[in-house]
């Protein structure tokens, strides 16, 4: 942990007198993301402020670039640190360049006079960011994912060494998140920059982060790259959840099983199996689940797409390692057919590795009840 | 770059426009009044004062030209100003459009130990400088700003620290009626003039003393646009670019309260110019640059009361409305187009 990068040794966060958060040990070098992760009230946003300067560290150390922060005089410190807070920008009669330019204001002069090199800066910063379009347009009226898009430019014409988002995608949809992280992840590289942000997104947490930092209860729960830190069953400790899982392989979230596991015998009576199989069964599982409708499904491979949310939503899964399906399998699957009302097929033709989901369908056709389904 | 150079020609528009209203407006009121004095008249009179003409033959109009009207016409444009800025400065240290020195107090604040001073000064048959003047008004200003603080610092809302304010500015103000009113008789007259608001009766020293207060608090103003820049997109940002916040704060607080304290002591209190000029600025510029703002918010203050005590001199002369009387009729529209508008947004 040399030059050029950024370091929390047992920091201390809060307001008042009792820290909200304490223990913080972590770090970010060049280029990379890190990713505070935690139910809401855990003290990301205290966290994010006082590395900031915005609030006085209440123990521990932050470090930056091999000098400790609060020995970096506040001007300097605004060359090496840029924000973009919840806190909305109030950007009244201002253009989305204006907005941009603003970055610059720990560069210029007693004035705030933009020089040519500063212009320069802006109409980069703005290039980077895909703005060039925005610059002349009232920065009130342009929508959520482009505003962002716009804090993003005016953090990078800031020209620093590290960059602070505090929920950068919460008021944005799917769209505008993924655009505005893979942005993220791209100037990480490009400009060498540390980021450090809180994520409410876990699944978009896993998937960019280079390392992540788990708050929960005022203290740092666990800190490491996605694949140390998001184990199975992990998040719904973190987060306390009691209605849901959070699938750890693929990094999404289901909402919980209406019955729950269930044995044969006490399948409720409108239960449903579903002959899924290749990632074909995933949306009906969860519009069963929406509808309250028990099901059981199978046979699914172990390596199967559909086996997460199976495993997650269904109240009995029929699963079998990769290979021939052994006997057994199908003598359960039919069972469990005989014990549900309907009968589902998502599958439109079947593979030769399928032949017993498509004697399973047979089955299910002799005894009627597939009726209804196409 | 052509954008660039389009926003210039704009401000330079702008700025031009003002300035065209300002020199029209001042040799407007240096004719106008009880006494009609033609423009080559006044022409002579400037001509001779600046010492390449001999004196003009009529005399008296020369005297209420250089002694009466041009000093007056200067204060006007001087304190206007002065009113401009601290209006501007308020509605952006509370980050509310409908502030200003008079809705929050701040100028009855000024009114009430500037009429003490003067009750206690005319009582003690001791002649009231202009600075002592300034200095009671700039006291007063601090403690109702002071008040109002405190109540920003409790009350969430927009609507209530605008309550606040006014009340804290009617309590003022019975305050000073009821000094009015134990006064003596003889003071009466002046005091109850000065505490309607008035340019009149403005001497060249009272404007000297004007320019030594105003013009170097309005270039602290100016030094200031950009931290102001940073500050009014919001505290955090204005953190992260390494501003000291409170610093900037209290500067903003001690300057605004100085320049309307400066107006009560000279004119008593005037109100609307300071909450309507910055809004009339802003749409005529079409920008919130405080680098733009700010010289343009003193220009326009100026413009703003000049022409306000144009008319109240002119309207029924030889008498004379308060000049609360015109800036009220022309400044509380704005006021009110101001708040239809924020209230749709949210609406």
């Amino acid at each position: 942990m040399g030059n050029g990068c950024f370091y929390a040794d047992r920091l201390a966060a809060g307001y008042g007198k009792r820290p909200v958060a304490e223990g913080l040990s972590f770090h970010a070098g060049r280029g990379e993301i890190v990713t505070l992760i935690g139910p809401n009230g855990a003290g990301k946003s205290t966290i994010l402020k006082t590395i900031s300067g915005g609030l006085a560290p209440m123990g521990g150390e932050l470090v930056l670039d091999g000098v400790p922060m609060e020995r970096i005089p506040r001007k300097e410190r605004a060359r090496k640190l840029a924000v973009v807070f919840t806190e909305k920008l109030q950007g009244e009669l201002m253009t989305c360049r204006d907005v941009t330019a603003a970055g610059r204001y720990p560069y210029t002069g007693r004035l705030g006079l933009l020089s040519e090199k500063d212009q320069r800066a802006v109409d980069q910063a703005l290039e980077l960011v895909h703005g060039t379009d925005l610059g002349d347009r009232p920065f009130d009226r342009i929508s959520d994912g482009q505003r962002q898009r716009i804090m993003l430019a005016r953090a990078l014409c800031q020209e620093p060494e590290m960059i602070l988002l505090d929920e950068p995608t919460s008021h944005l949809d799917v769209k505008y998140k993924l655009e505005f992280l893979s942005l993220l992840r791209e100037m990480a590289r490009k400009k060498d920059l540390s980021v450090l942000m809180s994520l409410h997104e876990l699944d978009l947490a896993e998937r960019i982060s280079d390392r992540v930092v788990c708050i929960k209860d005022g203290r740092m729960d666990r800190c490491g790259t996605p694949e140390q830190v998001f184990t199975p069953g992990y998040v719904e400790g973190l987060f306390g959840m009691t209605a849901g899982k959070f699938d750890a392989a693929g990094g999404s979230v289901e909402f919980s099983v209406p019955g729950g596991a269930v044995k044969p015998e006490d399948l409720p009576e409108n239960a449903v199996f579903v002959i899924a199989g290749n990632g074909s069964g995933r949306q009906v599982f969860r519009k069963l689940q929406r509808e309250n409708v028990p099901f059981v499904t199978g046979i699914l491979f172990e390596n199967d797409l559909d086996l997460p949310a199976a495993e997650a939503l269904a109240a009995h899964v029929v699963k079998v390692p990769l290979g021939p399906v052994p006997e057994e399998a199908v003598r359960e699957a039919r069972a469990w057919i005989r014990r549900c009302q309907r009968v589902i097929c998502c599958r439109t033709g079947f593979g030769v590795w399928e032949k017993e989901n498509e004697d399973l369908f047979k089955y299910a056709e002799r005894s009627g009840k597939t009726a209804g389904e196409s | 770059m052509n954008r660039k150079r389009n926003g210039h020609l704009k401000y330079g528009l702008a700025f031009a426009a003002l300035l065209a209203l300002l020199l029209l407006f001042l040799g407007w009121s240096l004719c106008a009044g009880s006494v009609e004095i033609p423009l080559e008249e006044v022409a002579e009179v400037f001509a001779w004062k600046l010492g390449c003409a001999p004196a003009p033959g009529a005399s008296s109009a020369a005297g209420i030209v250089w002694e009466i009207r041009f000093p007056r016409a200067l204060a006007a444009i001087l304190l206007g100003g002065a009113l401009g800025l601290s209006g501007y400065l308020l509605q952006t240290f509370f980050r509310n459009p409908i502030a200003g020195p008079f809705v929050l107090g701040i100028s009855s604040g000024a009114k009430l130990l500037v009429a003490c001073l003067m009750v206690f000064s005319l009582g003690h048959a001791v002649r009231v400088t202009s600075a002592a003047m300034i200095l009671a008004a700039f006291a007063g200003a601090l403690a109702s700003m002071g008040l109002v603080l405190l109540m920003a610092g409790r009350v969430e809302q927009t609507a209530g620290l605008i309550l606040g304010g006014t009340m804290i500015g009617y309590i003022c103000s019975a305050a000073t009626d009821i000094l009015v009113t134990f006064a003596d008789d003889t003071d009466i007259v002046n005091l109850h003039n000065w505490s309607q608001g008035s340019f009149s009766g403005i001497s060249w020293e009272n404007t000297a003393v004007m320019c030594l207060v105003v013009l170097p608090a309005s270039a602290a103003v100016f030094l200031l646009s950009k931290p102001v820049a940073a500050y009014q997109m919001g505290e955090v940002y204005a953190k992260s670019m390494g501003i000291h916040v409170g610093r900037l704060r209290a500067w903003m607080v001690l300057l605004s309260s100085l320049l309307s304290a400066c107006i009560v002591a000279f004119a008593g209190p005037v109100s609307f110019v300071g909450i309507a000029v910055p809004h009339l600025v802003r749409s005529l510029f079409g920008t919130s640059r405080p680098l733009v703002l700010i010289p343009a918010c003193f220009l326009g203050g100026g413009v703003f009361c000049l022409f306000s005590d144009l008319l109240a001199r002119t309207l029924l002369a030889p008498a004379e409305f308060s000049i609360s009387t015109v800036t009220a009729v022309l400044g509380a529209p704005v006021v009110i187009a101001v708040m239809m508008k924020k209230y749709q947004r949210r609406g």
